[in-house]
């Protein structure tokens, strides 16, 4: 599936242009911005300028791009710890919004915005925006959730940027969602992309082809998704779907995006220094060696982030893309270190069973895995939605299809699970971010 | 003379029949047929019912997975014998039957066999050429 839309995105929107900025030009804009970042953090915040002041560190120490390896990380419970203002290096007067994400217990994590950050950030998702060839004209749904969570106001201030119209229709109400992509002649949307796996489902039941429809671009972010995910959504679809990073500690969505080449995401780095460490050691690994990705946001005002551990784990792809960026990528995250189950000493990650269920051809169901622990043994079952594709009026055929759904996934995982086939709908649907694992183990 | 069975899936918990048939029931829809085959986990509730098309509609809007086949229904004698001798007349023709159930119609001492064919139109022309007729649709639902 290509673009309509050439590859130089230059020519689309002058917003794009920094993406092809010479690398000398881009290294040296990275080292200033980065002294700078670092001044200000050790100026402003106690926690940062304590722990450069214990390695006997100052902000002059940065000659290069290379000692930023010298600073110290910044963790989620930094955040955490921190709450709600130790980390803003801007007094209350120059913060202009503050978002909160939902920490998994307690107290949630609060991330600040001075009117500059809030231009660099609508700046950086048009770019992302253009990269997947939208541009003034399009008809842009926004899916993403509204409110504290930073995905639906960081899609809509950068597609209204890039001159598009904006459709805020944030999550949920799956038949209003589909009914005004129909009448306002929707040509993108932005979303989840498990939400976007609803909307098909939705849409088929509702008897409309979205095929038929206007919509072309799918930009599906704020969670890890396949390639076969991919594949699913452009041929239940007919559009091309891209893959949009960030994360609100950093900026919010925005941080990072497909282009047409769909061969990795690039940073914009000019505005977020990528690095991958060894998520057990912390140390620094070269490109195209697979660990924890560390970003630093070298011109952020109101909440630098230094070297922030973002769990998730990718790889710097080496070598130039094709679509002539200068910006280094990533490759698709598909995991996260903290997603990492440990099953009876096994590790398995979630996509690994989302992997194993595409394999049976014709099925992308909804799924969900159930950890419980009985006679001190931990026992695993994914619970597998039958969809009218999977389903059969003979016995035999469900049973065929239970024993081909078991093996795919005892060879994928390396350990024995529970398949469980469920009625349709009896799974809950994400409105935001998909809920894949209940555990119910107890320590 | 192929006849519209709907088929449902069902987890094997309780009242995960009696939802499908309370929304049958109250849009006045008749179950003529009904056959669960389970397995310890889950069951394939099969149905015939006075209206295939609304029944489908119905179940699919409320969010069950429905898969609509084609049966062939046939009426036996309700004696000894009365099964055995319709399997005689598929015997060695390698017509083959993918599964089958059966109802009474205590009242007029017959029984009615419901089967599903591998393939159907053969397995009708050879029923019709051993003087078997298949009941049509309307015959079975009594319309």
């Amino acid at each position: 599936m290509n673009s309509l839309i050439a590859p130089n995105a230059i020519e689309c929107h002058p917003a794009s242009r920094p993406d092809f900025m010479p690398l000398e030009e881009l290294r040296a804009l990275q080292l200033k911005r980065l002294q700078a970042v670092v001044s200000r953090a050790f100026q402003h915040v106690e926690l940062f300028r304590s722990r450069l002041n214990e390695r006997g560190l100052s902000p002059r120490d940065i000659g290069c791009i290379e000692d930023i390896a010298q600073l110290p990380f910044t963790l989620k419970s930094d955040l955490r710890d921190t709450y709600p203002f130790g980390l803003f290096a801007s007094s209350m007067k120059d913060v202009v919004r503050l978002h909160a994400s939902s920490g998994t217990t307690g107290k949630p994590i609060v991330v600040a915005y001075t009117q500059e950050d809030i231009d660099v950030w609508t700046s950086v998702v048009g770019r992302c925006l253009a990269g997947c060839g939208l541009h003034r004209g399009d008809i842009v749904q926004n899916a993403y959730g509204y409110g504290l969570f930073t995905g639906g106001l960081g899609a809509h201030y950068g597609a209204e940027a890039l001159g598009a119209t904006v459709i805020p229709t944030s999550g949920g109400n799956a038949d209003r969602q589909i009914m005004l992509m129909k009448d306002f002649g929707v040509t993108a949307i932005c979303c989840t992309p498990t939400y976007f796996l609803h909307l098909i489902d939705r849409a088929a039941e509702m008897g409309v082809d979205l095929k038929e429809l206007p919509l072309r671009v799918g930009v599906f972010g704020a969670e890890p998704w396949t390639e076969s995910m991919r594949r699913h959504i452009e041929e239940q679809s007919s559009i091309e779907a891209f893959d949009i990073y960030g994360l609100s500690e950093i900026i919010g969505p925005g941080v990072g995006c497909e282009c047409p080449s769909h061969d990795g995401l690039h940073i914009f780095e000019d505005h977020f220094y990528p690095e991958i460490v060894d998520p057990e050691t912390g140390e620094p690994l070269p490109d195209g060696s697979e660990g924890e990705l560390v970003l630093t946001t070298l011109s952020k005002e109101a909440m630098p982030m230094i070297r922030y551990r973002t769990r998730d784990i990718t790889m710097i792809l080496p070598g130039t893309c094709a679509c002539g960026r200068t910006l280094r990528r990533i490759q698709r995250i598909g995991r996260r270190s903290d997603d990492m189950l440990i099953i009876r000493g096994v590790n398995v990650f979630p996509s690994q069973v989302e992997t194993a269920l595409l394999q049976i051809e014709g099925t992308l169901p909804h799924y969900q895995i159930i950890l419980t622990r009985e006679h001190g043994l931990d026992q695993m079952e994914v619970q597998v939605e039958v969809t009218p594709l999977m389903f059969n009026d003979k016995i035999g055929a469900m049973q065929g299809l239970h024993e081909k759904l078991q093996a795919a996934l005892d060879h994928v995982l390396g350990i024995r699970v529970q398949v469980a086939l469920v009625e349709a709908r009896t799974i809950e649907r994400s409105q935001g971010k998909a809920k894949r694992v209940i555990d119910r183990r107890t320590s | 003379m192929k006849i519209q069975q709907i088929s449902l899936f069902a987890e094997n918990k309780p009242g995960h029949i009696a939802a499908p048939a309370r929304l049958l029931a109250s849009h006045q829809i008749d179950i003529r047929a009904l056959y669960l085959a389970d397995t310890q986990q889950y069951g394939i509730l099969r149905m015939i019912v006075s209206d295939w098309r609304k029944a489908s509609t119905l179940l699919e809007a409320e969010g069950f997975v429905v898969k609509v086949t084609e049966v062939i229904a046939v009426e036996v004698p309700d004696h000894p014998g009365g099964l055995a001798d319709l399997l005689a007349a598929l015997d060695g023709t390698g017509i083959n039957i993918e599964y089958m159930y059966a109802f009474p119609e205590v009242r007029e001492d017959k029984a009615i066999l419901i089967f599903r064919f591998a393939d159907p139109d053969a397995a009708i022309a050879r029923l019709l050429s051993t003087g078997i007729n298949p009941l049509a649709s309307a015959e079975l639902l009594k319309e």
